[in-house]
């Protein structure tokens, strides 16, 4: 039996509400944007910083949730938009921006611009290259666009040369 | 239920401790060691590197944990901060069985014979208490054998000619060169340098029932997967344990020595895996928690006879926090110099140790461990976007086009880098915490700039088309190589031990890791720590009658 969506909003994610998951999917994306190799989006940086928060990292829940809102204000200010709605470029320099410091100060009263930013760059790293496990790094994509070897099997990238060589049984 | 009375406590299953442990329990004594962590193993971390030594965003699983451990840093503006062990301002060593030995990269340096002689070689220098050990390189010489036989490790002992004398080799033929250290060494006797390939705590070959090494890229940081690795938790403790004289009590957290009133040590309070507060008597009571903590130890002990803490009626307990300054450069090179063959390191060269024009000391430089993908993220010249595309391509095209030569500047002592208590601040157990304040000396940055410098010219030379400099700051330095806190001498008046790890008017209370050194050598100190283990062993077993110390 078909039972319909919940009549009240309801988050698909832990910590995050839709909103402010669509802010940081479109903040990450910038640290980490597509192109021939995979992204930030691609590889699920949003889940892993959702799910730290609701762990280890629950005592940034504050910073996130007084930051995020301080990035669409800043946006809506600047651009009349929410970051997310923002075309690239645009994000891009108010991201730039935002790494100098030089949003309006206003909206940064009760957490600092500049270290919010270091937190999710620094986050948006762990969620790209660490291990799966944590939620991000989705089939180890980093390791892949780097050209790392996963599983790291000791011998493997030498294995075949050795295997047409000696390989006997 | 009480703890039966032993000989001998010893606190800190680490690299100091496990082998003091050993040596008492092969010897007769009725030994407990305690630590704070738990046995940890490949299995429990995997190849993560957010959970690894080298890099703990979400958790150290070389402990300690967040949970229960906080320490109080003061700032350089004076105000101080709440930091937790995955932070970087924590100064985290390691809470397991082995501690840090598990985990380290296993260089296996012994000191030259000027780093016992810092003061005598290069004379007193302003803001610093740089001075003389009380031993020389010839004391302790017997347990750098000892430890290298014991422990294991792999070397060339020619092929560093500024090596101090020794009598016997290595017990494990040195480890090859990946394609980065042969690029190095060529290099390097290009310019009439001195290169070699690292002596490492790590099984080369098959060695003392363990196998050899399979070149992991995720080495340093990581336990190894198949036990190559040579640590205190896969050698010496486990004879310890099968003397049948020692008792590995993981899990519990020592939180003060018993004092009496006649100066001596009773034994330890303890919290148990429970929670539950215990003591534990002993005729001797050996502190080997690494520098930080022995020193929290220490001052968190008081009487009447001792009111500001064991041994610190001078106040010498906690002071010359020591550690290194990492400094080098980088450089950048066309084609691919990473062939995949870890931990990295394997080439150095002592060169730059001492005998420099016009420096105080020097240190080793070395090629670097693998840099894994997150950490790489930070590995960036200076001014490049940390982000977007440009942060990607330097990701995927300089990975494998990256080398890095950098080593540890030996750091010169001063008195107010330390470790004090916390007036406020109590950790889980209600046990004062550690308070870290002060810097490096400003020499350090002086000596940093010139290896730096060194280590470039190295680069440029191999071919790198592009280089940049990391240079040491003057930011306290207490982490893995901690060292200094509880420094040895001949003067009460002046230091915490006696030449043997004696603490000064407490006969039966010694110490027995870097907290003893009084400098910290030009090297990763973990052979040193060792050798003291193994020399304070040594001289409680001899001064051991039977039934009583002395």
């Amino acid at each position: 039996m078909f039972i319909p969506a919940c009549s009240g909003y309801e988050s698909t994610w832990r910590f995050f509400t839709e909103e402010e998951a669509k802010t940081v999917i479109a903040f990450t994306e910038q640290i980490i944007p597509a192109d021939h190799d995979p992204g930030a989006t691609d590889a699920n940086v949003i889940n892993y910083i959702d799910k730290q928060l609701v762990s280890y990292y629950t005592r940034f829940q504050d910073r996130y949730k007084k930051g995020i809102p301080a990035i669409n204000k800043s946006s809506q200010r600047i651009l009349r938009k929410n970051f997310y709605e923002l075309v690239w470029d645009e994000q891009t320099h108010f991201m730039e921006q935002m790494e100098a410091g030089d949003l309006p100060e206003e909206y940064w009263k009760e957490t600092d611009q500049q270290s919010f930013f270091r937190m999710l760059l620094d986050h948006s790293m762990q969620g790209f290259y660490g291990s799966p496990r944590h939620g991000g790094n989705k089939d180890y994509i980093s390791y892949k666009m780097m050209k790392i070897d996963y599983p790291h099997v000791i011998g493997q990238n030498r294995y075949d040369k050795l295997r047409t060589k000696t390989h006997v049984s | 239920m009480s703890n039966k009375h032993v000989n001998a406590v010893v606190v800190g299953a680490g690299a100091g401790g496990g082998i003091v442990a050993k040596e008492l329990a092969v010897a007769g004594l009725s030994t407990v060691l305690f630590e704070r962590g738990d046995w940890v193993t490949y299995d429990d971390h995997d190849d993560d590197e957010l959970i690894s030594q080298r890099t703990h965003p979400l958790k150290n699983a070389f402990g300690p944990d967040d949970e229960r451990h906080r320490r109080v840093r003061v700032n350089a503006d004076g105000s101080t901060s709440i930091v937790l062990p995955s932070e970087g301002g924590y100064n985290n060593n390691a809470a397991c069985v082995g501690s840090g030995t598990v985990s380290y990269g296993a260089m296996a340096w012994r000191f030259m014979e000027k780093d016992f002689k810092m003061k005598s070689t290069y004379g007193h220098v302003e803001g610093s208490t740089l001075e003389d050990w009380p031993i020389d390189y010839f004391d302790l010489e017997p347990c750098y054998e000892k430890a290298e036989w014991e422990i294991g490790v792999a070397g060339d002992h020619n092929a560093n000619p500024f090596m101090a004398p020794r009598k016997k080799p290595y017990p494990m033929p040195a480890f090859s060169y990946n394609r980065e250290g042969k690029m190095l060494y060529d290099t390097a006797k290009r310019l009439g340098l001195h290169p070699f390939s690292i002596p490492m705590l790590r099984n080369s070959v098959p060695y003392g029932g363990r196998p050899a090494c399979y070149r992991m890229r995720s080495c340093v940081g990581f336990a190894c997967p198949v036990n190559a690795k040579c640590g205190t938790h896969n050698t010496v403790i486990p004879t310890a344990l099968k003397s049948g004289n020692c008792e590995l009590r993981t899990n519990c957290q020592v939180a003060e020595i018993m004092l009496n009133e006649n100066g001596r040590a009773r034994g330890v309070k303890y919290y148990d895996e429970n929670d539950n507060g215990q003591i534990q008597t002993a005729d001797i009571v050996v502190i080997a928690a690494a520098a930080v903590e022995t020193a929290r130890l220490l001052l968190n002990s008081r009487n009447k006879l001792f009111p500001n803490g064991a041994g610190n009626n001078n106040d010498w307990v906690g002071r010359n926090l020591q550690g290194h300054a990492y400094t080098g450069a980088s450089g950048l090179f066309k084609d691919e110099i990473y062939d995949d063959v870890g931990p990295g390191a394997c080439w150095a060269i002592s060169d730059y140790n001492h005998d420099n024009d016009g420096i105080i000391g020097g240190g080793a430089l070395c090629n670097s461990f693998v840099v894994m993908p997150y950490l790489f993220t930070r590995t960036r010249p200076p001014g490049a976007k940390r982000w977007g595309i440009e942060h990607k391509e330097f990701q995927r095209s300089k990975f494998k086009r990256i080398a890095h030569v950098r080593g540890p500047f030996q750091e010169i002592p001063n008195f107010e880098a330390r470790v004090s208590i916390d007036p406020v601040v109590k950790d889980h157990w209600g046990i004062p915490t550690v308070r870290l304040s002060g810097s490096r000396h400003s020499y350090d940055p002086i000596g940093c700039q010139f290896m730096s410098d060194r280590a470039e010219e190295i680069l440029k030379e191999a071919g790198a088309y592009f280089s940049w400099q990391g240079v040491g700051g003057r930011g306290l330095s207490g982490g893995q190589h901690q060292s200094g806190t509880a420094r040895m001498g001949n003067y009460p008046q002046t230091s915490v031990t006696n030449k043997f790890g004696q603490v000064h008017d407490i006969d039966n209370l010694f110490i027995a890791d870097g907290s003893l050194a009084v400098t910290n050598g030009g090297f990763n100190p973990a052979l040193t720590i060792m050798a003291l283990g193994y020399y304070v062993g040594d001289y409680i077993v001899k001064n051991w009658n039977g039934s009583k110390f002395k």
